[in-house]
């Protein structure tokens, strides 16, 4: 192997891919900058948020030590137990907000779903890369019920953002791993009938309130519409540059429901402009491009497969909470990755950082 | 497990296979962020001009600030309505830990009553928590101090001042003035109609009465107002711009208050009304009408109790000066005289007897003099000096109906003075038709006689028969009354210009001399002579004693009282000095007994305060 033959850098004995790395911090101190703005201009949520990102790097920089086969010796027993904790928030999870999410488990709360965003694609990648690729059908079968399952145990929270997630993060691994064009046709052919039977069946009457005010906003501005109403005018009336930091007046006399959360992209657009927008557009660009790039450059089929889910679902992220406060998606709870104020999914997405920054960079090891 | 692990895997292909799906994956990835950026492109280009409108209209409103009231002055420039802090009790619920506890702890310093309380607790209940609401309105000066040493101790409390009328003469003007009280929803539609609503959006008062009301729009001012900008629940973060409110104009009345006050002592507790005229301008020294009541009891919403208490028997929100309606009686006497002797119909010197009673041709019924065994030989000065009732039944019979009501007309009766208040009536002038539209039945000459002694159908307020004295007195010439003779604006004083009206024309001028005359007459040696005894000013004057028919209020007939209310009405009208007269008085008073015992009198307490403390003009001032 050609990488052998090169002397190992500091980055490599880290297990840190450093374009990646720099990337990832650009966002978050964009993200305490923005906090700052939207929090009201008080310098103690700052610090929280910096206390987070610290923990967050701490656990990429962790979970980048293990190597791939050690995730692939464990995923069995992580997503088995996953999954019985996603049973037991159904049936003894505590309520916040109207939704089933935390576990108390004695020592702390937990929330099984954060978990399973990081054990779906471990175990889809497993599970898909013992065969040889493209998967057969019944591989894919077994794969759509591992997939599934867990979708649907969350979606009961009601959760349907991380359901989202969390049903895209397998379905990547499926597609990446060679899934038929014509089964994809397909299944997008029937995406309007499933739509329409998911409409019927199985989403929660405030899921559907969203959807249709997606649709006309305007109908309601000072019920359900109303977010979407603000946001939309935060962003549009920040122009080209911008109203400038802190002068956001949609977000500072807080027109902007959620501010600092999942609406914080309004408030970058409404106080950076077009300008500050094409920056993060093209950071998230970036990070996408290098984790296909590091997939492509994996080592084994594992690993490939493993590195795209994460950084596909990434961008479902992106895709999803900007396409929300923008007036194209219906209001679901996603945040804007590593911007939005918020513990829990930045240590999960940094975690996921540091199993592509693990795949990058354990290539040697790996020798037959 | 393991098995797999042998298999041959051919990795290059599978490596091509990823590949070309992480390149279309990318592709697509490209694909999304393009149209997340056109979508944004739209919003933040395209359509920024729009989104940054809605934007200001979110956080810009503007307030309204209402202008000040303008002030009313007297014609020596005493203040008679004034603008007025009250202070209120105010709570910030937000800035308050425990506000039914610090409640009480408050009331050690004020009296709260558990009704203000509770109604307080309430009212937050259902209003903003960083909004201001009232706990006590209309604190005392006391309570304003003792709660300032210790309002440290409260914060969220304060004590908020706002400006509010007060009328410092109390029930001495009320039906002159008027008074101001809250805006209700007939007079915003009114507003509304007028397209003045936008000036009163922050005003609280508005005239509801007298000079307060017709002067209205003069007074208000024009409203200013504030650009602020507000959060997403109303709070205010700070002022972006402001325009001031324009102040309301000044009143400058031709009411004397000296002289006010003196009517209002002069009546005491009788029923009546009192003017006095300024006889050069028709200017309205005094005007006042008993019984009378506070008119501060309205600003601030009148209680049950008091509004209960103002609607006994003796009408005290009856404005006797423009709305009683009184048989004018022996008063109009001298106009009488003026008619007959300008119609020819008794010259100066014609003598008619009097018997003590007159009859019409071929007619049993005697209409009979007041003084039962009559005046003999009498003349038009006679006449007038002694208020001859036969003298005035035969020349009003000479004279016939249409004659009187058309020259009484000329002389302001049976309509509107034109006064500078709403509240007027136009009383009854009787005529031909007047009667055949009312009771369906022609005008019988037996009618007129009545008519010819200011009874029967004429009736008259208080202010129609000052004016009609007024026109004698400058021989014609009328200056229509009015309470307002300027305003005043910084120091600014205007005068109101005021339209005369038509002159009374005589066939031969000297007749108004023969009457004024009569009245001169009347002081030096009739029936107000006792009255006058002594005075340091030459006067001139008539008597009247009114036999009520029906009562001086429009109220149905009410025989309980019909004892009482049956006694004569006193009447005076009288002017001085006689060679160059400056004021015109007139009192009426209610069932009180004659005009020679009690209306003259009166007059009399006026003209001596006139006299000696003799205002200033406001004829010829810039």
């Amino acid at each position: 192997m050609t990488a052998l033959s090169h002397r190992k850098t500091i980055w490599d004995r880290l297990h840190i891919d450093w374009p990646l790395l720099v990337a990832l911090l650009a966002l978050m101190s964009a993200s305490t900058v923005i906090i700052f703005s939207a929090g009201g201009q008080e310098i103690g949520i700052v610090y929280a948020q910096l206390k987070r990102i610290g923990i967050s790097i701490i656990a990429m920089f962790v979970i980048a030590q293990i190597s791939p086969m050690m995730l692939q010796r464990w995923v069995l027993p992580i997503y088995a137990a996953c999954v019985i904790l996603l049973v037991g928030v159904l049936l003894f999870g505590e309520s916040s907000k109207g939704a089933q999410r935390w576990l108390n488990i004695g020592v702390t709360r937990i929330q099984p779903s954060e978990l399973m965003k990081l054990a779906m694609p471990i175990m889809i990648a497993w599970y898909i890369s013992r065969a040889h690729l493209p998967p057969k059908i019944r591989h894919l079968c077994v794969g759509l019920i591992l997939v599934v399952m867990p979708t649907l145990l969350i979606m009961k929270q009601p959760d349907l953002g991380t359901s989202i997630l969390i049903a895209s993060s397998g379905l990547f691994v499926l597609f990446m791993a060679g899934l038929q064009w014509r089964i994809i046709l397909g299944a997008l052919a029937l995406a309007p009938v499933a739509g329409y039977a998911f409409w019927q069946f199985a989403m929660h009457e405030y899921q559907k309130t969203r959807v249709l005010t997606l649709l006309d906003p305007e109908s309601d501005p000072l019920g359900a519409g109303y977010h979407i109403i603000q946001s939309k005018i935060a962003i549009g009336s920040g122009g080209v540059d911008g109203k400038g930091w802190t002068q956001g007046t949609q977000s500072q006399l807080e027109f902007l429901p959620e501010r600092h959360t999942d609406f914080i992209f309004s408030v970058l657009s409404e106080e950076f402009g077009l300008i500050g927008v094409t920056l993060l557009l093209g950071i998230y660009l970036f990070i996408i491009a290098r984790g296909l790039y590091i997939a492509v450059n994996a080592q084994d089929a594992f690993g490939k497969l493993l590195a795209s889910s994460l950084t596909l679902t990434f961008f479902v992220y992106v895709f999803v909470n900007i396409g929300m406060v923008s007036g194209l998606l219906p209001v679901v709870g996603v945040p804007l990755p590593l911007i939005s104020y918020g513990g829990t999914s930045m240590v999960t997405l940094m975690a996921g950082f540091g199993i592509i920054m693990s795949i990058a960079t354990h290539k040697r090891i790996l020798v037959n | 497990m393991l098995q797999r692990r042998n298999t041959i895997r051919d990795h290059s292909a599978e490596a091509n296979l990823v590949a070309r799906r992480a390149f279309a994956a990318f592709i697509f990835v490209l694909v999304l962020i393009a149209i997340l950026f056109v979508n944004i492109y739209n919003l933040q280009v395209n359509d920024s001009e729009s989104y940054k409108t809605r934007s200001n209209e979110n956080r810009i409103k503007l307030l309204p600030v209402a202008p000040n009231r303008g002030l009313i002055y007297d014609r020596n420039g005493t203040l008679l309505a004034e603008n007025r802090p009250v202070y209120n009790l105010e709570v910030v619920p937000e800035d308050v830990k425990n506000i039914s506890e610090t409640i009480d702890q408050v009331s050690n310093y004020i009296d709260i009553t558990a009704e203000q309380k509770e109604k307080f607790l309430k009212s937050i209940r259902r209003t903003r928590r960083f909004k201001s609401q009232v706990l006590k309105n209309r604190l005392t000066p006391d309570e304003v101090a003792v709660f300032s040493v210790h309002q440290h101790k409260f914060p969220g409390f304060s004590i908020e001042a706002r400006l509010a009328r007060f009328y410092p003469y109390g029930d001495t003007l009320t039906h002159a003035l008027g008074y101001v009280a809250k805006l209700n929803k007939t007079e915003l539609f009114d507003l509304q109609a007028q397209e003045l609503d936008t000036n009163y959006r922050a005003t609280r008062d508005i005239g509801k009465l007298g000079i307060e009301k017709y002067y209205e729009q003069m007074l208000h001012g024009t409203v200013g107002s504030q650009e602020v900008e507000i959060n997403n629940r109303g709070r205010i973060i700070r002022t972006l711009s402001e325009s001031e409110p324009v102040p309301g104009k000044d009143l400058v009345l031709t009411i004397d208050i000296g002289l006010q006050q003196v009517a209002q002592e002069a009546l005491g507790d009788r029923r009546g009304a009192i003017i006095v005229l300024d006889a050069r301008d028709g200017g309205v020294l005094a005007f006042y009408s008993n019984p009378s009541y506070d008119p501060n009891l309205f600003v601030h919403g009148i209680s049950s109790k008091d509004y209960r208490a103002l609607l006994n028997p003796d009408s005290p929100q009856l404005n006797r000066v423009t709305k009683g309606i009184y048989p004018p009686a022996s008063t109009i006497k001298p106009h009488m005289a003026v008619l007959a002797l300008d119609e020819n119909v008794v010259t100066e010197k014609t003598q008619i007897h009097d018997p003590g009673f007159f009859q019409l041709p071929n007619a049993d019924h005697k209409w009979r003099d007041w003084q039962p065994w009559g005046h003999d030989k009498v003349d038009v000065y006679k006449a007038v000096e002694q208020s001859c009732d036969t003298y005035f039944y035969e020349v009003s019979y000479r004279l016939g109906i249409d004659r009187i009501s058309d020259f009484m007309y000329k002389l302001g009766f049976g309509q509107r003075t034109g006064i500078d208040i709403h509240e007027e009536k136009t009383a009854i002038l009787p005529s031909r038709e007047w009667k055949e539209s009312r009771y369906k039945v022609p005008w019988y000459p037996g009618d007129t006689p009545s008519v010819g002694i200011g009874q029967g159908y004429w009736t008259a307020t208080p202010m129609q028969i000052a004016n009609s004295v007024n026109i004698l007195v400058n021989k014609g010439v009328h200056h229509p009354p009015h309470l307002v003779a300027a305003t005043k604006h910084a120091d600014q004083v205007q005068i109101l210009h005021r339209d005369e009206k038509p002159p009374v024309v005589l066939k031969n001028p000297k007749n108004w001399d023969i009457a004024l005359k009569a009245m001169h007459n009347t002081v030096l040696r009739g029936t107000a002579k006792p009255a006058f005894l002594g005075s340091e000013y030459d006067s001139a004057g008539k008597t009247g004693t009114a036999q009520v028919v029906s009562i001086a209020q429009d109220k149905e007939y009410d025989a309980d009282s019909l004892q009482e209310k049956h006694r004569d009405n006193a009447m005076y009208v009288g002017f001085a000095p006689f060679s160059n007269p400056e004021i015109v008085v007139t009192v009426a008073v209610e069932n009180t007994g004659g005009g020679s015992s009690v209306g003259a009198p009166t007059a009399r307490k006026l003209m001596d305060y006139y006299f000696s403390n003799k205002p200033e003009s406001l004829v010829g001032k810039p």
